[in-house]
């Protein structure tokens, strides 16, 4: 699949990244600035052109006739709706992806119905963000919090403590603790190794857990692998930046928000457009003034800021001066591993939460959400099943009939509106939402070519 | 000395229009056959005519756009030159009043107060009664924001002299794009709203007369009625709750009104953060007097203590000041309480004196963000109304403007005082005048008027009036240096 690449910022290079090590796909990436194009055809197999990108001539020299697939990346909303308006009038691309953060833009649903802009799909990296680190407030204990189906199973990983009740027993006993509620082990990774999850797996402390489970049950299944986590009520955010602020808004009704914000303009600006937090002006990593704020009483504490730097050593300060849970956003992977479950809780990393929403639309087959796992060594993905019995290789099958690649597992179906937990009697019909687990993302084509039709 | 000719130019034009506005009693001696005061009333509308004329075209060669302070001037020369010339008529004819008590009524009914210096208002011509209660009417909406409807003269500067006029912290928010538009929508709204009035008294057995004219008086919350006995001479339940559901409306800002009527959309009124908050104190007062006022037995049954309280509380909280009960026989504690509310009830952009609930309203949040930031000394705390941020700016000046307002009392009281004055009606009537409401207690209580003042008292009552009117800075503002510094 052909791709073009528009910007080539921490978005554009991380969409780069993860496009070109597919092997079909054939990736071009335009960007103004020929130093940082340079840089990235060192590390990438990829194809770069330097200029404006919202130029037509700049476009056809990208190659932009015979591109599948426009991702318009830049840091501006107007240059990427200007240049998918210049795709779809000049060039007739088929697909055109445009990132655009403003939400005076996207809240208006009308602009991007057929016929008003030319945006096939936008994404925000920072609402994505701001949802995700939501998701992960609103279930203290959870590591990573993915929907699928709109949110009717959702994919939770989480680290097995002491008082789990499925900590230190086989996996087969789930089952009595849980008649009703349906759930299921995706995986269980040990000292970072994948481990086949059987109904003889014992499950230790530490491991980390993914489950799948219909939102409902989400909570029960959280109690079996660690002990129930107090009730969070005051959430300290520092930064108040797109994300900070979105953050703020959504949470500050159900808790008690408190948001620190260096810049003076910016935390007046924030301060009168958010109704109930508290909005503080100062540094996040003043230990005087997280003392003075109360932050031993505080339950999650949230380093947003747009230095990776900053927010880390904000958050070993919290954690340090009491808050009980800490999580910051790390651009930089190896940050992360360094850092999660040492000194801080959870390291967010954006690219990883940004990047499912572009790579659902360079998939084969009708593939509704992916989901960048661990850094991107795992995967999980929603697909939706064509055909009939006949020429499909999994319609009218049984799970245990499918020829599923090794690391990747059918863990949970929707039909219609009803959440089916994958058994290995489980018999897959058309129309189903297939949601798989893949531990080893280098099996994505053999998945791929199962779920297409003949 | 040339801007203040200027200034005189529209002064001349406003006076020689309010002699239009004697065509009222004039109609009104037509209908009941009232030669003498026809005569009265037609020397006086020649009067304002020639004056208003003259000045208008002796100074025309100084005619020149009004600039922004100049709007100061032309507020406080018009209301007190229209004041004077109201007064003809009543010093001319009956009641043959003195000029100091014949300023005092028009003061008191430009301003909308409806404190009377006239006792037998019941014997009164019909078009002199009709005379007072079209001064509340016109007051009420003001003489410059008609003006600025009605000529294109004033122009763009029509803007400060609007600004200087209306009462209310914010008057910046025009309706419409023009200035123009923006005066004769609140005057639409206003006539309109006084017509439906007519209407619901007189359907609620009011003599059409009478219904004229409290519905001028109720419109522009001012107070003056057609008998000494005031509301209470009717003796119906139902007019006073008609005049209730008016005096409400009237205290609400027009320009909600207007939004309402427009859009025929019913919300605006649940999107105003202060109509909302003064139905909410005054329902908790009418509950609480009504509970004093039955617990001391002053009335036998529940229904009147009910009726009594609820009609007196509206009707001096809105600074109206109809009277159906001698409240000062009441516990002071009644009566104290409803004087309070007279301070803050009438919202912004109303017809009514005092505070204002807006100005109450950021007081009260700026005493919760001064404490919140106690608390949290980093913590960036704008002061919100409805999700709306009021800038430092306006809240320094409602500050100033609180701190003006009681220096004003303390100086109105004492001055009083020194008249010999008791405390309670120097200070009831002060408070009573200076947020328009009308009757005090003691002296000058609901049973009583003014007319038993001495000459100095009446004046210190008609410049309280005045002061309370045009909101102090454009009266006092006339009085710094730097004003006339060129």
């Amino acid at each position: 699949m052909k791709v073009l690449i528009l910007g080539a910022g921490q978005v554009g290079r991380t969409a780069a990244f993860h496009l070109a090590r597919e092997p079909d796909n054939e990736v071009t990436v335009v960007d103004s600035n020929e130093a940082v194009l340079r840089d990235l055809q060192s590390r990438l197999d990829v194809r770069t052109v330097a200029g404006n990108a919202s130029f037509p001539a700049v476009l056809e020299a990208a190659g932009i006739a015979d591109t599948d697939i426009l991702v318009a990346l830049t840091s501006s909303d107007e240059v990427n709706m200007v240049a998918c308006e210049i795709a779809h009038a000049l060039f007739r691309t088929p697909m055109k992806i445009a990132r655009i953060r403003a939400p005076e833009y996207t809240s208006q649903e009308r602009l991007f119905a057929d016929g008003a802009l030319a945006v096939d799909v936008w994404i925000s990296p920072e609402q994505l963000v701001t949802e995700y680190i939501e998701r992960l407030i609103r279930n203290p204990g959870a590591l990573h919090v993915v929907d699928f189906a709109d949110g009717r199973v959702r994919l939770v990983g989480m680290q097995a403590r002491k008082g789990g009740l499925l900590v230190g027993q086989q996996l087969r006993t789930l089952r009595d603790h849980m008649p009703n509620a349906d759930a299921r082990i995706a995986a269980i990774y040990r000292n970072g190794r994948f481990i086949e999850p059987e109904g003889e797996t014992m499950v230790e402390e530490g491991d980390e857990i993914f489950f799948v489970a219909a939102r409902d049950n989400i909570q029960r299944m959280m109690n079996e692998i660690t002990r129930a986590e107090e009730k969070v009520r005051k959430v300290v955010i520092a930064g108040g930046g797109h994300i900070g602020f979105r953050l703020a808004r959504l949470l500050e009704k159900d808790f008690q928000v408190k948001l620190i914000e260096r810049d003076v303009a910016r935390a007046h600006s924030v301060s009168e457009r958010l109704d109930g937090t508290i909005v503080l002006n100062g540094d996040a990593q003043d230990e005087e003034l997280l003392i003075e704020e109360n932050i031993d009483g505080t339950d999650v504490f949230a380093a947003v800021t747009n230095s990776e730097e900053a927010n880390v050593l904000s958050a070993m300060l919290a954690k340090r001066l009491g808050a009980r849970k800490v999580l910051a956003i790390v651009n930089r992977p190896s940050y992360g591993e360094l850092m999660e479950n040492r000194s801080i809780d959870i390291a967010v990393s954006p690219q990883t939460v940004t990047i499912g929403s572009l790579l659902a639309h360079v998939r084969k087959g009708d593939v509704v959400r992916v989901h960048s796992l661990r850094r991107g060594s795992a995967e999980a993905l929603e697909t939706v099943v064509h055909g009939s019995a006949e020429r499909s290789r999994v319609v009218g099958r049984r799970i245990e009939q499918l020829d599923m690649p090794n690391g990747a597992s059918i863990v949970a179906l929707v039909r219609g509106e009803r959440v089916v937990i994958a058994h290995h009697d489980t018999q897959i019909e058309t129309e189903d939402h297939v949601i798989v687990f893949l531990s080893d993302r280098r099996q994505i084509e053999a998945v791929q070519r199962l779920f297409q039709s003949a | 000395m040339r801007s203040i000719l200027a200034v005189v130019n529209v002064l001349g034009a406003l006076v020689a229009i309010f002699a239009a506005f004697y065509l009222l009693p004039i109609i009104t001696t037509l209908i009941y056959g009232e030669t003498a005061e026809l005569h009265v009333f037609l020397q006086s509308a020649g009067m304002s005519l020639v004056i208003g004329l003259s000045l208008l075209f002796g100074t025309r060669r100084f005619r020149a756009e009004l600039k922004p302070r100049d709007g100061y001037l032309l507020v406080t020369m018009s209301w007190i030159s229209i004041t004077v010339l109201a007064a003809v008529p009543l010093m001319l004819g009956e009641p043959h009043l003195s000029f100091t008590d014949a300023f005092f009524e028009c003061m008191s009914g430009l301003s909308t107060t409806g404190s009377t210096v006239i006792t037998g208002l019941d014997a009164l011509p019909h078009s002199v009664n009709l005379w007072r209660c079209a001064l509340h009417w016109l007051g009420g909406m003001g003489i410059i924001v008609l003006a600025v409807a009605v000529l294109p003269l004033l122009g763009v500067g029509g803007m400060q002299m609007y600004r200087a006029e209306t009462p209310g912290p914010v008057k910046d928010a025009k309706l419409t794009p023009r200035i123009t538009e923006t005066a004769k929508a609140l005057w639409m709204v206003y006539a309109g709203m006084t017509a439906a009035c007519v209407l619901a008294l007189s359907a609620a057995g009011m003599p059409m007369f009478d219904a004229v004219c409290h519905a001028f008086s109720v419109m522009s919350l001012g107070g003056f009625s057609t008998h000494d006995a005031s509301v209470g001479y009717f003796n119906s339940p139902l007019i006073e709750f008609v005049l209730i559901l008016f005096m409400l409306a009237a205290s609400m800002n027009f320009a909600t009104h207007f939004t309402a009527f427009r859009r025929l959309d019913a919300g605006a009124y649940r999107r105003d953060p202060e109509a909302r908050w003064m139905l909410i104190w005054l329902g908790f007062s009418v509950l609480l007097l009504t509970g004093v006022v039955y617990a001391r037995e002053l009335y036998p049954t529940m229904e009147e203590s009910l009726r009594h309280a609820a009609f007196s509380a509206v009707a001096m909280a809105t600074t109206t000041g109809f009277v159906t009960a001698d409240f000062s026989l009441w516990p002071i504690f009644v009566s104290m309480w409803m004087l309070f509310l007279s301070c803050v009830i009438p919202c912004t952009g109303s017809t009514g004196g005092g505070i204002k609930m807006f100005r109450a309203l950021i007081m009260i949040k700026q005493f919760f963000r001064e404490m919140f930031v106690l608390v949290h000394p980093s913590a960036v705390a704008p002061l919100k109304i409805a999700g709306n941020v009021v800038s430092n700016r306006i809240v320094n000046s409602v500050l100033a403007f609180i701190f003006v307002y009681f220096m004003t009392v303390v100086v109105l009281v004492f001055a009083q005082l020194a008249t010999g004055m008791d405390f309670i009606s120097a200070f009831s009537g002060t408070i009573a005048s200076i947020n328009n409401a009308g009757p005090g207690l003691g002296q000058v209580g609901p049973a009583t008027n003014y007319g038993s003042l001495s000459d100095v008292q009446t004046w210190v009552y008609a410049l309280a009036m005045f002061l309370g009117r045009i909101e102090l800075f454009t009266f006092l503002i006339l009085f710094t240096p730097s004003f006339w510094r060129k």
